[in-house]
């Protein structure tokens, strides 16, 4: 029984491994949004993905299905097109808060120039007063 | 009351010059304000524009490139009530003595912002080199097809804004390289426009922020940022 069972890992191990890696990166994406290191809002894209990988490894067939609906011959390359599709995406994500980021930086950089220009002229008017 | 005039000057490593475009504009006109935009120079510019405590200078604590520059003088012109803000180099390409071509259409009200062109007609002075006239020729073409207008040249950054264009580019300047794609921008949102022919002088210094293999990323950018920026719906004024 328990032989039979070793049998199966072993012959089925890439699968056992997929299924192992990819719970394994589901999992430590929710511990970084559970201290705080990485936000809800950027984690969905790979916590979606990684669902994906978890459902792909743990039904075989659905590759098969995939490959053959997109026209893919052979089935590991609609794999790999998920894959590239999923750092794509999140590549994208990535420029978009960046692009958000550098807006605010610039908002900020030039309302603390405002403010110090203004804060200087107002501390020479208080000492002519003075 | 006067109508409070403010001379927006971005500079940049301009040590050298920033003293005397201050003396220079305040030659021109007693009544101009000036306000220096030190974008995180590495040189001595803050000092030299601080000495002759005839301007208001900004720090910015680091670089923003000159679109962010200039923005931070709108965004203060704004805050300050002015009556019309100047856009003026630096490095000492534009001449003060130039200010009342551009501002005269502005305070007569005829429009809300006047390009001082260096093409309009011939004149006399610095007429940029060859591979640089072609690059503003395609902007030409471009703001005739965009906005319908004929701006010859709209990488000039001699500039005359009046109330309500500061408030809108306070809060919608782009940031690199701006000045063509701000043609565009303002045309889409109705502004009135008018080019005036002004003379220009070579840079007495510094450094052009546009040469070599720079320039090709220039003009890609620029053409897509005037592409891009004429897509976009209108912008809802305040």
């Amino acid at each position: 029984m328990l032989n039979n069972i070793i049998d199966f890992l072993v012959a089925n191990r890439i699968q056992v491994f997929s299924i192992i890696g990819s719970l394994l990166l589901f999992i430590f994406i929710l511990k970084l949004v559970k201290r705080k290191k990485l936000k809800e809002e950027y984690s969905l894209l790979w916590l979606g993905f990684g669902f994906i990988f978890i459902a792909l490894s743990i039904f075989k067939p659905l590759l098969e299905i995939v490959a053959s609906t997109l026209g893919i011959l052979y089935a590991p390359a609609a794999l790999l097109l998920i894959l590239v599709l999923s750092v794509f995406f999140i590549l994208i994500q990535f420029s978009i808060v960046i692009s958000k980021l550098a807006e605010g930086n610039k908002n900020l950089i030039q309302e603390v120039g405002i403010l110090k220009a203004e804060l200087k002229k107002l501390q020479l008017h208080v000492k002519e007063k003075e | 009351m006067r109508d409070r005039i403010l001379i927006i000057i971005p500079a940049y490593n301009e040590e050298k010059n920033i003293a005397k475009v201050i003396q220079s504009l305040k030659d021109a006109n007693p009544a101009y304000e000036c306000l220096v935009v030190n974008d995180g120079s590495k040189d001595d510019t803050q000092r030299e524009a601080e000495a002759s405590g005839l301007a208001t200078v900004i720090q910015l604590p680091a670089n923003l490139g000159i679109g962010g520059a200039v923005q931070t003088g709108f965004k203060y012109a704004f805050y300050n009530d002015i009556d019309y803000a100047i856009q003026f180099d630096g490095d000492g390409q534009h001449l003060a003595t130039e200010i009342p071509k551009i501002l005269l259409p502005l305070q007569a009200k005829d429009y809300d912002v006047c390009i001082g062109s260096r093409f309009v007609e011939k004149t006399l002075g610095f007429q940029s080199t060859f591979m640089r006239r072609i690059g503003i020729r395609i902007f030409e073409w471009m703001s005739r097809v965009l906005i319908h207008k004929k701006i010859t040249d709209s990488t000039s950054g001699f500039r005359a804004y009046n109330k309500q264009a500061i408030a809108f580019l306070a809060a919608n300047y782009p940031t690199d390289y701006p000045e063509p794609e701000t043609v565009i921008l303002l045309g889409k949102n109705d502004f009135r426009i008018r080019e005036v022919s002004v003379e220009m002088i070579e840079r007495q210094g510094g450094e052009s922020s546009i040469s070599g293999l720079k320039s090709a990323h220039y003009m890609i950018k620029v053409i897509l940022a005037m592409l891009m920026t004429a897509q976009r719906q209108k912008i809802r004024r305040i």
